[in-house]
Order: C-alpha cells, then structure tokens, then sequence
C-alpha cells in the first residue's frame, strides 16, 4: 500500500472508530433520563468486547482466505498482520472499527429494557455467528455475495440491514417496554442527539470513503456522495414532517440526514453526478414513511432503527440497481444502460443477509432469553437501567 | 409578615425581579416549578408522534414581607408579570409565623 492510501485508511479507521460514541449520544439523547448511562455504555462496550474479539478470532473469520462461506483461522490471535508495509494492519483496524459499530447499531431498537449481562453475551456471539460470516460474504474474497455481483461499497447490506434485521428480531421477542402506547417517553436531551448526528455525519466520511482503501478518485466521489445525500436525505424528511405534523423538528432533521448516510453507504463509491441527491432524498421519504411500520404490527422498535437501518439500507442497496456507473467504479445500473441484472444482485444478495442474519439472530436471541433472560425485570425497568445496571446516576439533582 | 408567593412565567422572572427591588423588596427566593393550571399543557412532536406534556414549566417567588408592604408587593407582581394571556400564574399570602436573621439572631420585621 502507498504511504498515501496508508495514510488515508489509516484516518479513517479513526474517524470510524469515532462514530460509535457519536451514535451513543444520537440514541442517549432520545431515551429518557433514567436510561442514558444504559444506552452510553452498551455502545462504549461494543468497543471494548467487539475490538479483543476481532484480533482474537473476528477477523479471520470475515477475511481470512477465499472460501465462499467464511473465512480461515490464519490471523486468529492477531497472528500474520505483518505484511512489511502495514497495509493489512490498515485494513484490519479499518474493518474493526465497522464490526464495533454493526452491533451496537441494534441497541437503539432494544433500549431502555435489554439487561446489560444478556447484552454483553449477545453483543460477542453475534459480532461471531452473524457479523463475521456476513461480512465475508459481501466483503470477502471469494464470499458469495460478491462473486454473485452485488456490489455493497461500505456496508449498506453488510451493515444496515444485517444490524436493522437483528434489531427487528430482537424487539420482537424481547417485547415492547413498560407502558409503551399510553405513556409518554420523549426524549431527554436532543441537544445530545444532535451532537451525536455531527459526529456520525463526520465520521461517515471515513466509513464511506476511506472504503475505496485508497487516497483516489472513488474516494473523493465517494465523500462528496456521501455529504450531499445527508444533506438530502435531512431535506426530503423535514418536507414530509412538516406537511404532516406541521413543524419541521431538529429531530427530524438528525434523523432525515442519517437516513441518507445510510442510504448512500452502499452506493458511495459506485454513483455519481446528482444521483447522491436523488438517493438521500428518497432514503429521508422513504425512512419517514417507514416509521408506521411498528406500529402497525405491534413491536416496540424504541428509536426506530428498522426504519432508518433497516429501510434505509434495503433502499440504498436497491437503488445502487439503478444508479450504478461503470465510468464512476466499472457497474452499471438501470439508469446507465446496464440493464436489470445489477438490480437482481442487489436484490439477492439483501435477501440472503436478510434471511441468514434474521434467522441466527433468532436462535441466539431466544437461547439468550430462556437461559439468562433479555429483559429486566418490571421494577428495574421503572427506575432506569442507570441504576440498575450500572449503579449510577447520569444526572444529580 | 407575610409570606407572598407567586408562580408566574419563566420569562417574566425579570421584568418582576426589577419591579421588586424598585419597590423596595429586600430578597426573594425562586424555584423553577412545572404543573398545570387553566392553562394546561402542550403538544410535542418526536418523529411524527404527538406527545402531551401536561406540566408546564413555571417559576415560583417566595418573597417575606412586613404586613404594610403586602398589597405594594402583591400589585407589584399581578403588573409586572402579567401578559393577558392564559398562564399567567397566581399570587397567594400566608402567615408567616416568625423569622430569624440566621447571622444576627435579629426577628420580626427587623429580619425582613
């Protein structure tokens, strides 16, 4: 690797690392008091347990060898990162930073109920039995998803709708939270939430173009893909939220501009133009729209990360289908004369991450609630994860 | 004495302090407050749900004074804090019982 693309994924794996704090505070800031060192901590965790499990076995296992299924155990133990240039520590540390983030993804959907130990466990068997294997699939050489031709630039698939889809099954069996329906549960802090959306936002520019692996041209294409469609995507929601509620809420707007980081992941490296725009802006409709689903079939998706992630990540992977261009990154979708064969991959390859990580996140979800429980109980629910969980208070009267 | 309470709105909080002193008040104790009176609460909007508050926030005055200041004191809030709009608040008086200057053991009027 040149020492320039070294630098550059070298920066990103930083600004990645970033974001898992900046979505902390974008989940805190929505849950209610008594629950923001319970939320903090569950995406603080993620780094500490997610990182030691990735050098230990987690990588090898996403991007060891070629094999279509998983990868190998040669760098287990962080052995034989060594290549003399550093450019697979790059990647490495690179990759890391996106398996922490996956899985703490889902803790929006589960807050204010989900026991910390249950959490721990889930945490560190799905970053192995889920993330590990799906990341080889769409990333990995010789994975099937990509040998098939569905392209997923940084994660759209790989990360949006693996996490959105484990988050879905998980609120499911866990069950919605005390008093949700008659009580209201605003946020607490939006300041916080915005806060988190700025560090999200920055830190994006890393996950989507430090994902060319190089300081290049798709990369560049990449940061400003991914800045506009948040831009957008933060636009198209504020126009649906204010012709239907009235107002145009801050909330809404940190929403609408995640929605379009989202949307645009799969696709950053691979359109160009206005496309960006168009993306962002139907992923801020779309996610918005998506918001009715919970409450039409009954689940308590507390911060509503099926409509964001996981939406979003079916929209942006769907619309790479359309929108790809060979003259940007060598595909072409059905807007650029390439027919309908991308849009197909695209489609398949969202329904196998789909299908396989909703359903082994089922067993392990379940296995996890029969022997130590998912849920706290009834009181402890009432007066907060903060103390519960953790013994502490976030905020002294 | 008398003590004279008031829960008035936030932003008045000012506008009252200053008549206060101009009328010669010598200390007030605030607290910020929520509830709800005739005025009730307010809707809020969190991704397209509508949530009502019920409580309002409001601030309370405590402020303890000679009886012969009483009725200055109360006209002075009802003017300074009033908006005519809904919400504006109440003021009441209760007996004070006694008081003491904790740092010169003075009482009664002279601890005003």
């Amino acid at each position: 690797m040149s020492s320039g693309d070294l630098a550059w994924v070298l920066m990103s794996a930083a600004m990645v690392a970033f974001m898992t704090p900046g979505l902390a505070f974008f989940y805190g800031g929505m849950v209610r008091s008594k629950n923001i060192l319970g939320m903090l901590m569950q995406n603080i965790f993620a780094m500490g347990i997610v990182s030691v499990l990735w050098i230990t076995i987690g990588f090898t296992l996403a991007f060891g060898g070629d094999g279509p299924i998983i990868g190998n155990l040669a760098h287990a133990f962080g052995r034989d990162l060594w290549d003399g240039d550093g450019g697979l520590l790059a990647f490495f540390a690179f990759q890391m930073m996106f398996a922490v983030i996956t899985p703490a993804l889902i803790s929006g959907a589960t807050a204010d109920r989900l026991k910390f130990s249950s959490y721990a466990w889930f945490v560190a068997v799905w970053s192995l039995l889920v993330y590990s294997p799906v990341a080889h699939w769409v990333f990995g050489a010789g994975g099937w998803i990509l040998e098939m031709g569905t392209e997923d630039f940084a994660g759209g698939a790989a990360i949006h709708i693996n996490a959105g889809i484990a988050a879905l099954v998980v609120v499911v069996i866990l069950g919605p939270r005390h008093g949700h329906g008659s009580e209201p549960m605003p946020p607490h802090n939006l300041p916080q939430t915005v806060l988190g959306t700025g560090i999200l936002w920055f830190g994006w520019f890393g996950f989507n173009a430090g994902s060319a692996l190089a300081a290049n041209g798709i990369a560049a294409q990449a940061l400003v893909n991914t800045h506009v469609a948040a831009a957008a995507g933060m636009l198209g929601w504020l126009a649906i939220e204010r012709v239907k509620t009235g107002h145009a809420t801050t909330l809404g707007a940190c929403s609408g501009a995640v929605a379009g980081l989202v949307a645009i992941t799969p696709c950053a490296g691979f359109v160009g133009g206005y496309s960006g725009v168009v993306i962002g802006a139907l992923a801020g409709l779309i996610c918005y729209a998506a918001l009715g689903i919970k409450e039409r079939f009954g689940f308590d998706d507390s911060l509503d990360v099926i409509a964001v992630h996981l939406v979003g990540g079916i929209v942006g992977t769907l619309l790479l289908g359309f929108f790809g261009e060979a003259a940007i990154n060598g595909v072409d979708g059905l807007f650029h004369g390439g027919g309908i064969d991308l849009l197909v991959d695209q489609f398949v390859g969202a329904l196998g991450v789909l299908a396989y990580s909703g359903a082994v996140t089922f067993v392990i979800a379940t296995v996890i609630d029969r022997t130590l429980g998912l849920r706290v109980t009834a009181d402890e629910e009432l007066v907060g994860l903060d103390q519960t969980q953790h013994a502490e208070s976030a905020y002294q009267a | 004495m008398k003590l004279v309470t008031a829960v008035i709105k936030p932003f008045k909080l000012d506008e009252v302090k200053d008549a206060l002193k101009a009328a010669g008040v010598a200390g007030i104790t605030v607290t910020e407050v929520r509830g709800f009176g005739r005025q009730g609460g307010h809707t809020e909007t969190y991704r397209g749900a509508e949530y009502k508050i019920d409580f309002v926030p409001k601030v309370r005055l405590d402020v303890v004074v000679d009886d012969a200041q009483v009725d200055g004191v109360i006209d002075t809030i009802t003017s300074s804090a009033a908006t005519g709009k809904i919400g504006d608040g109440k003021v009441w008086v209760t007996e004070v019982g006694r008081i003491v200057r904790i740092r010169t053991g003075e009482e009664g009027a002279d601890a005003v």
